[in-house]
């Protein structure tokens, strides 16, 4: 039993990876074949997935198959496993759900792709590799699925590689995430060395158990740090590169060039969450600091500058799906708080409902963009929701869930238990304040953005914007279906999701809003969410005109609003100080090769020649003169000889009768003597 | 199969092409491929058999040879040798596959390109070090002919320069080899006998470096590189995969199995050094690559690359450095000898160019797509993802490293990074060119043909065998790391 078990968990990130495999040896001509083959697998992956989640309802249960030994020598051996408890669990049913979903609207986006096929192998190829991101049992094995899917995005950011600014995208999304991989890697190997193992849990000798621990936190490095809290700082520069945290969150809203079923699968929903995954999954060893600790603290901050920074540059773009990344980097900072403030719960519950209503978001500005003719600036929308009522209404709940309306969507309840846990965090209420700021913004700028795009008239009348297809319409109204019932393993009242997490059982708690601080926090939650909207409805509606109108709040911020247009100038500022030193560096090693190498081998040549002109002098001028002397002197006597050499047979007769006469007479002569 | 089918089956080779009739190109080609076959099945299965039977006593040959200096013929495999003749005969199969289309003298094509198998081969095999230093002077004069002959671009300066290099080196091995000789007793040269001999540290002082230079300097260490990228361009493709992807490996092989074990103080004394060279070699590898605009030049600056991390495994000197600097050799050469082979016979025999912006023109993403996954592949390979045998390569160097200087890997990882900087510049700019609105089509060129799908698919498959299931090479190689020869390395404090 245990074994088919094993074999089953194995399935699941395996089954889309083998379709991904098969896909890529498919030509372009049988793309139907291979959406077939990759909606199947991951059916079959997710029925498996939703099993599994089954298998570790009951409070507490955990499930580890015997690790795969990947490496050995000694005792020294490197294990890979998979790992079957409520984190993971929760995840992995989570990523094939939505994943299965955002393949069947493919279905339809990608109806007149060319190279359609392709897609749904490299779509498959991600979605495998991320199941064994967050069903890994090893550090080892998900760095090396975590590689795999930053290889699986980078080649769909790049899907449509003939466009420029798409290859550009994905080769910066690549380097940018792979700076933050090698401090991940760097912190395993550290990890590594200090514990011997990589295997989360391992019968008491795991990395995430007390022994390897504590001696984690009882060793120290350079500066005092703890060895635990070195090593989480560089798993938290890992985390930030693949969850898109300031300073390392450029590439995100350019990763936008991909097609948007991938913007919503892995840059909203799964690949970015992988960061918060990481340090979910390894907040034993980031919270051995204590709740304070540097390495929660430092969290905890990055996360509150990321969440504000990127609402604030979300009011200011045109662009639908900028606008979503900018906000899908503003909750994954959320996220970030949560897990420095000790919610872990907070941050995985959030990070599921983002992932239902984010996905349903980008879908839905998908299909805007679809009907639309590819258009993607809401300037040059509007009055979209009386020729898209279907899916202007599933984007007004993705939107209400994102802003955090109250009560029944899952966006508010979550947010609610990150304000919990960082408001009683006892590092200090920036975070708090912080992300409160953070929440009155997203519910402005998702106003504005639902404004300008279905409400007031068409600013282009020339275009006739249409519904989308079955196909792509059915698969928002499930997503929109889960942002609102996920909301039921949330709320304060019966809070079963944070205790599951936590292995414990979760009972109906009636008094909960009574208990110190709730009802407060519900009452702030709902006033940022109104005082956002409202600002919002007082300054967009009826504020643009056609689509040469400038933003309203543009003319009134003037020179700070271009600030946030530009992102605060973080491109700008790393091509100046990071791209173009680097690329005058090369340049310089280059000019370093050419100058000084190749002339060294220059030099030595011409040290040889110069030898082997002496030597052939001394040749020329010692040796030859006497050599020559006798050669000349052999070839004239040879001239006289061969004259002889007459070719007429009489003459060579001749010499021989005289020759035999010779003989002839001397043999007589020595015989008669 | 014993082992000594490898050196048997491609010398014999080598004199079957030279006795064939002249202009018998299809003939030469397959009897080349027959016996690189026969050497990577004998060896295949020689490690196989060593994985299912692991103590079993080693393949050995010991002849008497030149008694009066003490040389015998001596070979024997261990797990080790054999993971490397094994990747010889791999090499070989991919670099015949690649010179398939040869037309100029083929017959003295494979003849030195069977020779150079058969040198390679011959030095994983010796034990004996004179015997060694035969081999190794073997390959110097074929590699020579086949650049100068069949090459491109510079390429008597390239052959030259390389055969100068060569020979320098092959000088100082020399020296090293005899003066440990002489301080051994003028009785053997055994290498096991050398190495179990006690050298006074004055003299390891000095006969370290010279014998370890003497081989570092073919397997591309810093500064001592630059013959290598010139080498590399200027060769023939099948000549390149062997210089980059066997060649180099034995002067890394003969640093690791010859010069360590022979003077293990004077290497403790210069470690820190090397490991210095090796990250030097890395970052200053990556960078110049990164301004390149020949193809050939950036695959040639990413061997100086990633050959710095197999002098840094070996610097490292424990199990994790010395196992990942032999991973790191296998893996390097199969990557690198794809990397070129699809640099410079598949791309370059249909555009006559290897320029980065020339090749824009050509769309090769349209006009070659198998040649562009296949480069897609072996840039993933390049760059260390996790799947394909680099990473496994470079995060055991890496761990082995971790232990003695930590400190270093901050710069092996940006080294790793600029790595993944480069490899895409060049993979976009060569096969995924940005296009003009109304720039030309492309010129149709012809379509792959099977000899070069194979030999791709051949090294690509073997890349992410090791990748993905590494635990049977690992075996194999430990095998040979537990030999007597190394205890006093990894015995260092």
């Amino acid at each position: 039993m245990a074994d088919h078990y094993h074999l089953l968990l194995w399935c699941v990130p395996l089954l889309p990876l083998l379709a991904g495999g098969i896909i890529a040896f498919l030509p372009d001509a049988k793309g139907r074949i291979a959406s077939k083959l990759a909606i199947g697998a991951l059916f079959v992956s997710c029925l498996l997935a939703l099993g599994a989640l089954g298998c570790v309802l009951p409070a507490g249960t955990v499930r580890i198959p015997a690790p795969l030994t990947w490496f050995t020598f000694g005792d020294v051996t490197l294990k890979i496993g998979l790992l079957l408890d409520p984190l993971s669990a929760g995840m992995a049913a989570m990523v094939t759900f939505v994943a299965l979903w955002i393949f069947i609207y493919s279905l339809g986006y990608m109806e007149k792709e060319k190279r359609f096929g392709r897609f749904f192998g490299f779509l498959s190829l991600f979605c495998g590799a991320m199941l064994m991101v967050v069903l890994s049992s090893s550090l080892l094995l998900l760095f090396m699925a975590w590689e795999l899917v930053g290889l699986a995005s980078y080649l769909l950011i790049g899907f449509y590689y003939e466009k420029p600014s798409a290859a550009a995208a994905a080769q910066k999304a690549f380097i940018t995430t792979r700076i933050g991989d090698m401090a991940f890697f760097l912190g395993m190997i550290w990890l590594y060395g200090h514990s011997g193992t990589l295997l989360f849990y391992d019968g008491g000798n795991g990395l995430l158990e007390s022994g390897a621990l504590s001696s984690l936190a009882g060793a120290t490095t350079i500066g005092g740090l703890t060895v635990s809290a070195a090593a989480s700082l560089l798993l938290l520069v890992g985390a930030m590169g693949k969850s898109g945290q300031v300073p390392l969150h450029t590439w995100l809203p350019d990763a936008m060039e991909g097609p948007t079923p991938v913007s919503a699968l892995i840059h909203a929903a799964t690949m970015v969450a992988a960061g918060v995954f990481l340090v979910a999954r390894t907040h034993p060893i980031f919270s051995l600091g204590g709740d304070t600790g540097i390495a929660l603290t430092a969290t905890a901050w990055i996360g509150a500058i990321t969440a504000l920074y990127a609402a604030l540059v979300a009011m200011a773009q045109y662009d639908i799906k900028r606008i979503l990344a900018y906000s899908t980097v503003s909750q994954l900072g959320f996220m970030m708080i949560a897990l420095g403030t000790g919610g872990v719960a907070a941050a995985m519950f959030h990070l599921i409902a983002h992932a239902f209503f984010k996905a349903l978001l980008f879908l839905s500005a998908g299909s805007v963009i679809h009907g639309c003719h590819e258009e993607q600036d809401i300037r040059k929308m509007g009055g979209l929701r009386k020729a898209m009522p279907k899916t202007f209404l599933v984007y007004a709940i993705g939107m209400m869930a994102l802003a955090g309306f109250p009560f029944v969507f899952s966006g508010f309840w979550s947010k609610e238990a990150i304000l919990h846990s960082a408001e009683y965090w006892p590092g200090g209420k920036g975070p708090f304040l912080i992300a409160a700021c953070a929440a009155l913004l997203t519910a402005f700028y998702m106003t504005r953005q639902a404004l300008l795009v279905f409400f007031g008239e068409s600013r282009s009348p020339e275009s006739h914007p249409h519904e989308s297809p079955l196909v792509m319409i059915v698969p928002l109204f499930v997503l929109a279906a889960g942002a609102v019932l996920l909301s039921i393993i949330g709320t304060p009242l019966w809070p079963w999701f944070e205790k599951w997490i936590h292995g414990e059982a979760a009972v109906f708690h009636a008094g909960a809003f009574g208990e110190k601080g709730a009802i407060g926090l519900l009452v702030l939650s709902f006033v940022i969410v109104t005082v956002g909207v409202g600002a919002s409805v007082a300054v967009y509606r009826n504020a643009m005109a056609s689509s040469d109108t400038p933003d309203p709040l543009c003319s009134k911020l003037g020179g700070f609003w271009r600030f946030l247009e530009n992102a605060m100038g973080f491109d700008a500022f790393y091509q100046k100080a990071v791209i173009n030193p680097l690329a005058f560096f090369a340049g310089g090693i280059d000019m370093l090769e050419r100058m000084i190498f190749v002339p060294l081998m220059g030099l030595a040549e011409m040290a040889i020649k110069g030898c082997g002109r002496i030597t052939r002098a001394s040749d020329e001028v010692g040796l030859n003169k006497g050599f020559d002397g006798v050669c000349d002197g052999l070839r004239e006597r040879a001239d006289s000889t061969s004259r002889s050499q007459t070719g007429s047979p009489q003459g060579y007769l001749r010499t021989i009768g005289l020759g035999v006469t010779v003989l002839l007479v001397l043999y007589f002569w020595l015989s008669a003597g | 199969m014993t082992p000594a089918w490898t050196l048997i089956s491609a010398f014999a080779a080598a004199l079957i092409v030279l006795l064939l009739p002249a202009r018998a190109a299809m003939a030469s080609r397959v009897v080349a491929l027959v016996a690189s076959i026969i050497g990577a099945v004998a060896a295949g299965s020689a490690c196989l058999a060593k994985l299912a039977n692991p103590d079993a006593a080693p393949w050995s040959f010991d002849r008497e040879w030149i008694p009066n200096l003490g040389s015998r013929f001596h070979l024997a495999a261990d797990g080790l040798s054999l993971t490397l003749l094994f990747l010889t005969g791999i090499t070989a199969i991919a670099g015949v596959l690649f010179s398939w289309n040869i037309e100029k003298r083929p017959r003295a094509f494979f003849a030195f390109f069977m020779t150079i198998i058969g040198g390679v081969y011959g030095v994983f095999l010796s034990r004996d070090a004179f015997l060694l230093f035969v081999f190794y002077e073997i390959v110097i004069l074929p590699k020579y002919m086949l650049i100068a002959i069949w090459g491109s671009t510079n390429k008597e300066y390239g052959a030259m320069k390389l055969t100068m290099y060569s020979i320098g080196a092959s000088s100082l091995i020399l020296i090293g080899l005899v003066a440990a000789y002489a301080a051994a007793g003028a009785t053997s040269f055994d290498i096991a006998h050398l190495a179990a001999a006690t050298y006074p540290p004055a003299m390891q002082a000095w006969a370290f470096p010279v014998l370890f230079l003497g081989f570092a300097v073919l397997a591309g260490i810093w500064p001592f590189h630059t013959w290598a990228p010139t080498g590399h361009v200027a060769a023939p493709t099948a000549a390149s995969m062997l210089l980059a992807g066997v060649v180099m490996k034995l002067g890394a092989f003969g640093a690791l199995c010859v010069a360590m074990p022979l003077f293990p103080q004077g290497f403790e004394q210069y470690k820190a050094l090397i490991a210095g060279l090796a990250v030097v070699g890395i970052i200053y590898g990556a960078l110049t690559a990164l301004s390149q605009k020949d193809l050939k030049f950036i695959i040639g600056y990413s061997s100086v690359s990633h050959m710095g991390f197999i002098l840094l495994g070996l610097a490292a000197a424990n199990h994790w450095g010395l196992r990942g600097a032999v991973l790191q050799m296998i893996s390097h050469g199969i990557i690198a000898g794809l990397l070129f082979g699809i640099a410079g016979r598949v791309v370059y025999e249909r555009t006559h160019t290897r320029d980065l912006t020339e090749l824009g023109r050509f769309d090769l993403w349209k006009s070659l797509p198998g040649a562009a996954l296949a480069f897609t592949l072996a840039t993933a390979a390049s760059m260390g993802l996790p799947g394909f045998s680099g990473f496994v390569a470079e995060i055991s160097v890496i761990i082995g490293l971790w232990q003695v200087y930590p400190w270093l890997t901050i710069a092996v990882a940006a080294g790793i990074i600029l790595t993944g900087v480069f490899s895409l510049r060049a993979l976009y700019r060569a096969f995924f060119p940005e296009r003009e609105a109304g720039a030309a089509p492309p010129p149709k060129l012809p379509p792959l043909t099977w000899p070069e799908i194979s030999a791709m698919g051949l090294l690509l498959a073997v890349s992410i065998a090791i990748g993905i299931y590494p635990k049977p090479w690992v075996q194999l190689i430990d095998d040979g790391l537990r030999s007597p020869l190394f205890q006093s390395i990894l015995s260092l404090p």
